[in-house]
């Protein structure tokens, strides 16, 4: 199946979605990263309040290569990073706030348990930069550059940015751990 | 180009090369990746390589880095014994390392190794790497090889025993295996054996620059067992996990069985310049 859907996601929004099935995303992505995560999860310790809503929102694990020409800042590549450096501090991020949706390359470990009946792991292809910049309309916003331009999270206005596999939906299912595990019993029968 | 060679136009050539590596794939590497779409009898798998190609275009028509992680910049010098250099060649390197960085561009990642503070111009202690060959001739060869972290996190170095020389294949095979869709594949698998410690590393890095397709019968076994996993473009499932598997080897210690597996993303970026007069 193939679903278009808008940011901010409802629980609705990603709860019919299946693993495997196709998604186009329209509206705002935050990039995160490693720093950015554990920024999040230090300030959420300490109660304060975050620049930015994460109520609704899909996470792109991206470290964006930008431009800032007279002041105003736009994308020049930005395709996913690999999703797994940030499988521990997902569940904890999940716990605590409403995000609905993760972009990323490569899946993710353990994570699947956290996600259930809530959020959804969206996988975009590896390396595609180029291609991914051109769903790229707008850069509203940036927040936390003193983390550097890859770390900093910054608000990336998209239209039909695609195609994103779900890798991981909200019933448990994982594409990555069933294909790996599959990989693994080919593997250990040589 | 002939004539004597200079700080400047070192530098020039090097800002040229950088870009050319960034925004643009060798023939070999997008031949092998067109194969591999023909090839693959699975519809997801598919649909990642013509992502991958439509990347490939769009960042060549357009001159942008074909990947956001532009990579930290892996320079192999080779200085013929004829040149007389009287200039600064390292600084040269650096130099168009950081007019790239503000021209091409790329995007800032060397940072301190502990406080990950980032210099913001892509160098920094021991960044970017250079290594230095001697060859015959009055040329000077730069090739550079970005490398981006994706796939190089998932690399590995094994200080093997002599007798578990049957059990090569098998390091290669599981370390594809525990790399899964993180290092982007379909991949290419950079191995060295032999030398030492660090020279395993270097050889098993420098065979990324080979022609994708040049295997021998050895190589193309190796590659077919990793294929025969099924991991897939991205880790989705697939028949392309590899494109090509490349040992390079080196004698060593008779006591020692170096082994080096440096993992490359489909985007096995790598140009070359060459300056000077002809042989």
């Amino acid at each position: 199946m193939e679903y278009h859907l808008n940011t901010p996601l409802k629980k609705e929004d990603v709860k019919q979605l299946d693993a495997g099935d196709i998604v186009y995303l329209t509206g705002t992505v935050l990039t995160a990263r490693d720093e950015a995560h554990a920024r999040i999860l230090e300030m959420y310790e300490e109660g304060l309040e975050l620049p930015f809503e994460l109520e609704g929102a899909a996470i792109y694990h991206c470290g964006p290569l930008m431009q800032q020409i007279e002041g105003k800042w736009s994308v020049v590549a930005a395709g996913p990073t690999t999703s797994d450096r940030m499988s521990k501090m997902t569940p904890n991020l999940l716990k605590h706030f409403n995000v609905r949706a993760l972009v990323g390359k490569g899946g993710m470990n353990n994570v699947a348990e956290s996600l259930k009946g809530k959020c959804v792991y969206l996988a975009y292809t590896g390396g595609c930069a180029a291609l991914a910049a051109g769903s790229i309309k707008n850069v509203p916003q940036v927040h936390w550059l003193d983390l550097g331009m890859p770390e900093a999270v910054w608000e990336l206005e998209v239209v039909e940015f695609g195609p994103l596999i779900v890798g991981i939906d909200t019933k448990g299912n994982d594409l990555f751990t069933s294909i790996k595990e599959k990989a693994r019993e080919s593997f250990s029968k040589k | 180009m002939t004539g004597k060679i200079t700080y400047d136009a070192v530098v020039k050539a090097t800002v040229n090369t950088i870009k050319e590596a960034e925004t643009l794939l060798p023939d070999d590497v997008i031949k092998a990746l067109e194969t591999a779409k023909e090839n693959e009898s699975s519809d997801v798998a598919r649909s990642q390589i013509e992502a991958i190609l439509k990347n490939i275009e769009i960042a060549g028509n357009n001159s942008i880095p074909l990947c956001q992680d532009t990579g930290i910049l892996i320079f192999y010098v080779e200085i013929g014994r004829d040149l007389h250099i009287d200039f600064d060649l390292k600084g040269a390197i650096l130099e168009a390392t950081r007019i790239a960085t503000q021209q091409v561009p790329l995007r800032p990642n060397a940072v301190d190794p502990l406080s990950r503070s980032n210099s913001n111009d892509n160098t920094g202690e021991g960044l970017p790497d250079i290594k230095y060959d001697f060859v015959e001739g009055k040329q000077l060869k730069i090739t550079v090889a970005p490398k981006g972290a994706g796939s190089e996190n998932m690399s590995v170095l094994k200080m093997m025993n002599p007798t578990e020389l049957k059990s090569i294949d098998d390091f290669i095979v599981e370390t594809v295996l525990n790399a899964g869709g993180r290092p982007c594949p379909p991949v290419i698998v950079g191995v060295g054996i032999g030398g030492s410690f660090d020279k395993a590393a270097r050889l098993a890095k420098s065979s990324l620059l080979r022609t994708v397709n040049d295997m021998n019968d050895e190589e193309k076994t190796i590659l077919a067992r990793i294929n025969s996993l099924g991991i897939g473009p991205m880790g989705l499932g697939g028949d392309t996990t590899a494109l090509a598997v490349h040992l390079n080897t080196s004698h060593c210690h008779t006591a020692s069985l170096p082994v080096a597996i440096n993992i490359q993303c489909w985007a096995n970026r790598h140009a070359s310049v060459i300056l000077g007069g002809k042989e």
